[in-house]
C-alpha cells in the first residue's frame, strides 16, 4: 500500500504523523479497531478485531491527547472524522521468532480460498499437519457430520516453497482464525510456518493495484488439547 | 362518487410502483386523495408536524385515462383510507405490465379495485385483479389531509448526487440516530453528527440554491448556515430505495426546526417533512 510519511511542511506542521493513501479500500477490509504505530518506514496497524470504502484518505495526529483525525474524500464531498483516541492496551507479544521456526511453506493464496471458505464450522478447531513426509500439508476439521482433510502434496502447482523438518499436528480454535480469511481473500501469497512451540506465523502478501506490496501477519495460540495420533 | 383511472406507459408505471412503495416504507396507514387533475398521498392521522411525514402527488399527465366525479359539485375531490401496504403490494406486481387500472368500486364495501394486465411470454393476455378495502373519509376529515402550510423556509438547497447523499447518512446511521444537516444560500451544505467517541463532518459545496428561494436568511448574510437536527433514521428511511432520477430534487430548513425534502419527476411530486429533533 502506498502510504507515505513526509513532512509536508505548510499546513501539516502540527501535526506528528501525516499520511495519505490513494485507495483505502484494502485497509478499511481488514481495519476495525485498530492500534497505530508510526515508524520512518510507514504505519503498521495492528488489529485486534470499517467501513470506509471511499477513495481518498489522509490521517493525521497531533499528539498525545488529541483525537486521530481522517480526512476522506469522495467525489468532491469532504468527509471529516475525529476519533478520540484511547491509553494503548499492551499488544500480546507473541515472541514468535524466525530462528525458531522447524516448518515453513508459501503457498498460493487462491489455493486456500476455497477450503477455508468451505470449513466446517461445526468443528471447534482447525487441524494443521505440516511434515516432509505425506500428507505434506494437511487442513482437517472435526464437526457433527464426520471429519473432513484436505491435503495439499508438496509437488502442487500450489506450493512455492515447502520447508518441513519435523512432522507437526496443531490444532488451532476456528474462531481464531476465521478473521484471518478477510486477508486471505486479499492475498495472492501465504506463508505459514510453525515454531518449537507449535504457534504458528501467517504471513499473507497482499499486491494492490499499483503493485505495492504490504504484508499481513497473523498471530495466535494453539489449542492446548494434545491431538489424537491421526489414523 | 366515482374514480377510474389508466397507466399504461412504461415509465409511468415505474413511476406510480415507485411511489406506493415509498408511501408503505414511511406510512402504515395512507389518505388517497382523488382530485380533478391528480392523486396524492398523505399521511393518515397526521397531527401537525411533530412527526415526519410524506405528501405525494401523481398528476393527471402520468394516466392515460383518467376520470372522477367527487362527492359533489363543489366537493369535488374523494378521500380514501387504506392500508398503505396493499397498494404496494398490488402495485409491485405491475412491475413489467402492460398497464395498470385503478377504480372506486363497491364490494359489499367501499374497495380500491388493481387491475393488472400482464403479457404472457406465451403470448397470452393475464390479468391479476387486487380488491383493497377503502375507508371512505367524511368530509368533515379532509383537512387534516392537507400538507402543511408554511412560510418560506430560512434556506433552500438543491441536494447532492443521491447514491453519495445515501451512503453518507447510510454510515453515519451506523454511529448514531441524530444528524444535523446545515445549508447556506451559498450552495454548500454539511452533514454532521457526534458522538462521545467519535464526530463525523461531510461538506458540500457548488450545490446551487433554487431561484425561488427569495427567503431572506435570518440575520441577512447569504453565508450563514442554517441548521436543523433530525432523526437520522427517519432520513435514511427516506433516502434507501429511491431509485428514481429526479429532474429536482432540494431540501428546504427551517432553522431549528423543520427539514423538507423534495422531488420532482415528470408528473410525481414528493416532500418529505421531518421536524427537529
Amino acid at each position: 500500500m502506498p502510504l507515505l510519511t513526509q513532512q509536508i511542511q505548510d499546513e501539516d506542521d502540527q501535526y506528528s504523523l501525516v499520511a495519505s493513501l490513494d485507495n483505502v479500500r484494502n485497509l478499511s477490509t481488514i481495519l476495525k479497531h485498530a492500534t497505530c504505530l508510526a515508524t520512518k518506514n510507514g504505519i503498521k496497524v495492528t488489529v485486534e478485531n470499517a467501513k470506509w470504502t471511499l477513495t481518498a484518505f489522509r490521517m493525521c495526529y497531533q499528539g498525545y491527547g488529541y483525537p486521530l483525525m481522517l480526512f476522506l474524500e469522495e467525489g468532491g464531498v469532504v468527509t471529516v472524522c475525529k476519533i478520540n483516541t484511547q491509553e494503548p492496551e499492551e499488544t500480546l507479544d507473541f515472541d514468535f521468532c524466525s530462528t525458531s521456526v522447524i516448518n515453513k511453506i508459501i503457498l498460493q493464496s487462491e489455493g486456500l480460498h476455497e477450503a477455508f471458505s468451505e470449513l466446517d464450522m461445526k468443528s471447534e478447531v482447525l487441524q494443521i499437519t505440516m511434515s516432509p513426509d505425506k500428507p505434506y500439508f494437511r487442513l482437517s476439521t472435526f464437526g457433527n457430520a464426520g471429519s473432513s482433510h484436505l491435503d495439499y502434496p508438496k509437488d502442487s502447482d500450489l506450493m512455492e516453497a515447502f520447508h518441513c523438518n519435523q512432522t507437526q499436528v496443531n490444532r488451532y480454535k476456528i474462531s481464531l482464525l476465521k478473521p484471518s480469511t478477510k486477508a486471505l481473500v486479499l492475498s495472492c501469497k501465504v506463508s505459514i510456518r510453525t515454531d518449537n512451540r507449535d504457534f504458528p506465523s501467517l504471513q499473507y502478501m497482499i499486491r494492490n493495484e499499483d503493485g505495492q506490496i504490504c504484508f499481513v501477519e497473523y498471530y495466535c495460540c494453539p489449542d492446548e488439547e494434545v491431538p489424537e495420533s491421526e489414523s | 362518487m366515482k374514480f377510474r383511472a389508466k397507466i399504461t406507459g412504461k415509465g409511468c408505471l415505474e413511476l406510480f410502483i415507485h411511489v406506493s412503495c415509498t408511501v408503505a416504507r414511511l406510512a402504515k396507514v395512507c389518505v388517497l386523495r382523488v382530485r380533478p387533475d391528480s392523486l396524492c398521498f398523505s399521511p393518515a392521522g397526521f397531527h401537525g408536524l411533530r412527526e415526519a411525514g410524506l405528501w405525494c402527488e401523481v398528476r393527471r399527465g402520468a394516466f392515460q385515462q383518467f376520470r372522477m366525479e367527487g362527492v359533489s359539485e363543489d366537493l369535488d375531490e374523494i378521500h380514501l383510507e387504506l392500508t398503505a401496504e396493499h397498494l404496494s403490494r398490488a402495485a409491485r406486481s405491475a412491475a413489467g405490465a402492460c398497464s395498470l387500472k385503478l377504480q372506486l368500486t363497491h364490494r359489499r364495501r367501499p374497495c380500491l379495485t388493481v387491475a393488472v394486465e400482464l403479457a404472457s411470454s406465451l403470448g397470452r393476455a393475464r390479468s391479476v385483479v387486487h380488491e383493497l378495502p377503502v375507508q371512505v373519509l367524511p368530509r368533515g376529515a379532509w383537512r387534516a389531509c392537507l400538507p402543511p402550510s408554511l412560510r418560506a423556509a430560512d434556506a433552500s438547497i438543491y441536494l447532492p448526487r443521491w447514491r453519495t447523499l445515501r451512503s453518507i447518512v447510510e454510515r453515519m446511521a451506523n454511529v448514531g440516530d441524530h444528524v444535523l444537516v446545515e445549508a447556506n444560500l451559498r450552495g454548500r451544505m454539511t452533514l454532521s453528527m457526534e458522538t462521545e467517541v467519535v464526530s463525523i463532518k461531510s461538506y458540500f459545496k457548488n450545490l446551487g440554491n433554487p431561484p425561488e428561494s427569495a427567503g431572506a436568511p435570518p440575520n441577512g448574510d447569504l453565508e450563514s448556515m442554517v441548521q436543523v437536527r433530525v432523526d437520522n433514521r427517519k432520513l435514511l428511511q427516506f433516502l434507501e430505495g429511491q431509485q428514481i432520477n429526479p429532474t429536482v430534487a432540494l431540501c428546504n430548513i427551517w432553522d431549528n426546526s423543520l427539514l423538507q425534502l423534495v422531488l420532482v419527476q415528470e408528473d410525481v411530486s414528493l416532500q418529505y417533512f421531518i421536524p427537529a429533533l
